[in-house]
């Protein structure tokens, strides 16, 4: 099984630089505002697309990602819609892989099989569901390597070298290396210490390794995407987005250029990457 | 007995964490190895004599163990029906079933060296018994909070306080027991290398369901001592009121293999089943939250809905993943409680025992007021009476007045 994401790490092997991926929540702050920046993603600089599942209870995101899934549920947005939102973008785009990222309860009651053709034929090509680890890959990270999604796990500094080979078992299109202890939108890790992860986890996988949580700036993404296959940007674009909001938070004739402008800043880092060391 | 059902009621959970299809460890990563190594910091402690010897001195001298099983005389008679006993939890320090747990927990956490303690509370019963032993251990006490529930139980809040603990006012979400699980559940995930979350009920990721019950199920081991030497024989129902369900589980585990037993939960049924409710089971469906499968109050995108009881206690859209199986298979009847039936449960155990109870148990009382009228004389009822009211006085005092006005 070749994915969208296989093919684009591969792409990116070829012209020797790391990855660009970026998080937004799926309807924030309105469903057709959410679509318009999402179609606007990949000419700023975005090589993946993370969209989040809005839930209400996300337990591992800070505040600016809660309130993001809060805007998007109260502007109307379910995982159908999500769906939809998926299938909207790539009438105009066949090649950017669209990874989806949130909650398990959302799909559970979905329904796991159906969510999975539904995912599949929308073109979702990934995804990451925080609160199923290894333990649980009965639940929905096997019937996703059937049904022709990648399941894309997450990795801690927590996850020692005992734990590691578990959680790379069935992890599929790349690996998210968490590079703290922490919700999202919290401090950054040192340097040094994501590259020493990255290169522990590259002793256990082929698969290309990312890093995530606390990557706020052009510089900050550079020195990521030096030392790892690509950095992933969330708070950092969703914090833009509701800067560019009104009193009510609704979104604003800047809000769609607002994140796109900060998307091409932080891919302008990406880019200026010396390669990662093989 | 139906051949399908299992041998025992007790077994539960699989090695997996598992009670049937609820249950499970449905957590990010970054605490799944802290949950690994809890399991096995609490099976030691489990197979190993001193620790439980040295928990049974606390529970004698510092808890005040055991409870008494109480005959409930003028309650019993103004009802008119089965014999009615309250198993008085209400007594214990700090005046809720909530220490036995904790006082677990809390020697588990030191056994695995953590120094810094977290926790939620809806009551605030839990947080109170957390800080104490807490305090009474030397640790640090960090005590997450619904702002909503700050506002209502402030006399607990005072004595979190006194005790030496942070409460923290949870402003996110609906600002009651759910978001203040979310909101540990986050200082968890970042202070993963020094905390122990201390986990109030029999629900979470394995194994804090199962550890949560067997902490609890003095409860239940005692009251069956103590009826046989009060009347020689097994009491004939048992009834206690569930949020998230621990002093229920503690009750009724010790009696799930005996089949004349039987056994009713009360859930919050707040201003109404058709209204805003805690009532999971009754008006919930399997769904995926805070680390466990279990009943949840949902939508039909599966987004957790708000609950709603009188009793911040019971104010949460789950149950414990114990619970659901036990109604799945039957062996348990959950029925519900309004905030009115419960309001007059508070009253009427005041006035006719001079117990003033806790907001939660009046749920349970309020049942026994229907069960027991249909009970013959020599029917023996338990109620737990998993809590004091002293906490509710302002509320309820509220409460009343404005319905005279």
């Amino acid at each position: 099984m070749t994915t969208r994401i296989d093919v684009r790490f591969a792409e990116l092997k070829k012209q020797g630089r790391s990855a660009f991926i970026t998080f937004l929540m799926a309807g924030d702050p309105d469903i057709d505002t959410s679509l318009a920046i999402i179609k606007a993603l990949p000419k700023a600089g975005a090589d993946i697309i993370e969209i989040g599942m809005p839930f209400t209870d996300p337990m591992a995101d800070g505040p600016a990602i809660q309130a993001s899934g809060l805007r998007a549920l109260k502007a109307g947005m379910t995982l159908k819609k999500t769906l939809a939102m998926v299938r909207a973008f790539r009438e105009a785009d066949a090649a950017t892989p669209i990874v989806l990222m949130g909650y398990y309860n959302p799909i559970y009651i979905y329904g796991v099989d159906r969510f999975l053709a539904d995912a599949k034929s929308a073109g979702v090509d990934g995804l990451i569901v925080v609160d199923l680890p290894p333990e649980e890959d009965s639940e929905l990270c096997l019937p996703a390597m059937k049904a022709g999604l990648n399941f894309i796990r997450l990795a801690t500094p927590t996850t020692d070298d005992k734990r590691l080979p578990a959680v790379l078992a069935n992890t599929s299109g790349f690996v998210y290396y968490v590079s703290i202890t922490g919700i999202t939108g919290s401090a950054s890790a040192e340097t040094g210490a994501v590259s020493e992860a990255v290169a522990r986890i590259k002793r256990h996988t082929r698969l290309p390794v990312c890093v995530g949580f606390g990557i706020r700036t052009p510089e900050a993404a550079r020195a990521v995407a030096e030392t790892s296959d690509g950095a992933v940007v969330g708070t950092a674009l969703v914090d833009a987005l509701r800067g560019s909001l009104d009193a009510e938070g609704r979104a604003t004739a800047k809000t769609v250029g607002a994140v796109a402008d900060l998307v091409a800043s932080l891919a302008q880092g990406v880019r200026g990457a010396k390669q990662a060391a093989e | 007995m139906n051949p399908s059902l299992p041998n025992s009621f007790r077994s539960g959970p699989d090695e997996t964490g598992h009670f049937g299809i609820f249950g499970g460890r449905f957590v990010a990563e970054t605490l799944m190895p802290l949950i690994l190594d809890l399991e096995k910091a609490y099976a030691l402690a489990k197979a190993d004599p001193a620790f439980q010897a040295e928990m049974n001195g606390y529970l004698r001298d510092y808890v005040g163990r055991p409870s008494p099983l109480y005959l409930a005389e003028r309650l019993t008679e103004h009802l008119g029906g089965a014999k009615i006993y309250l198993k008085r939890e209400e007594l214990n320090h700090t005046g809720s079933h909530k220490v036995n747990n904790v006082l677990g927990q809390i020697m588990v956490a030191r056994r695995m060296g953590k120094k810094r303690i977290i926790a939620e509370t809806g009551a605030g019963q839990h947080g109170v018994a957390t800080a104490t032993l807490c305090a009474r251990f030397g640790l640090e006490c960090l005590v997450y909070m619904g702002a909503v529930d700050v506002a209502r139980q402030a006399p607990n809040v005072f004595r979190m306080e006194m005790l030496g603990a942070k409460v923290i006012p949870v402003q996110s979400g609906t600002r009651t027991l759910k978001d203040a699980m979310n909101e540990a559940l986050r200082d968890w995930v970042t202070n993963v290398h020094n905390t122990y979350y201390c986990i109030g009920t029999v629900a979470g990721p394995h194994p804090y369901p199962a550890m949560v019950r067997d902490f609890q199920s003095v409860i239940g081991v005692e009251t069956r001592a103590q009826m046989q030497e009060a009347e020689g024989r097994l009491p004939d129902s048992l009834i206690a009121c569930i949020g998230g369900g621990s002093n229920a589980m503690g009750l009724f585990h010790p009696f799930l293999d005996d089949p004349g037993v039987e056994i009713f939960g009360v859930e919050a049924a707040g201003h109404g089943l058709t209204q805003l409710h805690a009532a999971s089971i009754a008006g919930g469906r399997p769904g995926v939250l805070h680390g466990n499968r279990t009943y949840l109050l949902m939508d039909d995108d599966g987004q957790i809905q708000d609950a709603h009881s009188i009793s911040a206690g019971l104010d949460y859209p789950g149950i414990g993943p114990e619970h659901s199986w036990l109604y799945e298979q039957g062996r348990v009847t959950y029925l519900s409680a309004t905030d009115d039936e419960a309001l007059a449960a508070f009253q009427l155990l005041s006035r006719l025992e001079g117990i003033i109870p806790a907001l939660e148990s009046a749920h349970a009382i309020a049942k026994v007021t229907e069960l027991a009228p249909k009970r013959p004389k020599d029917h023996l009822m338990v109620v737990n009476l998993s809590g004091r009211g002293d906490k509710d006085i302002p509320q309820v005092a509220d409460i009343l007045r404005g319905k005279k006005s």
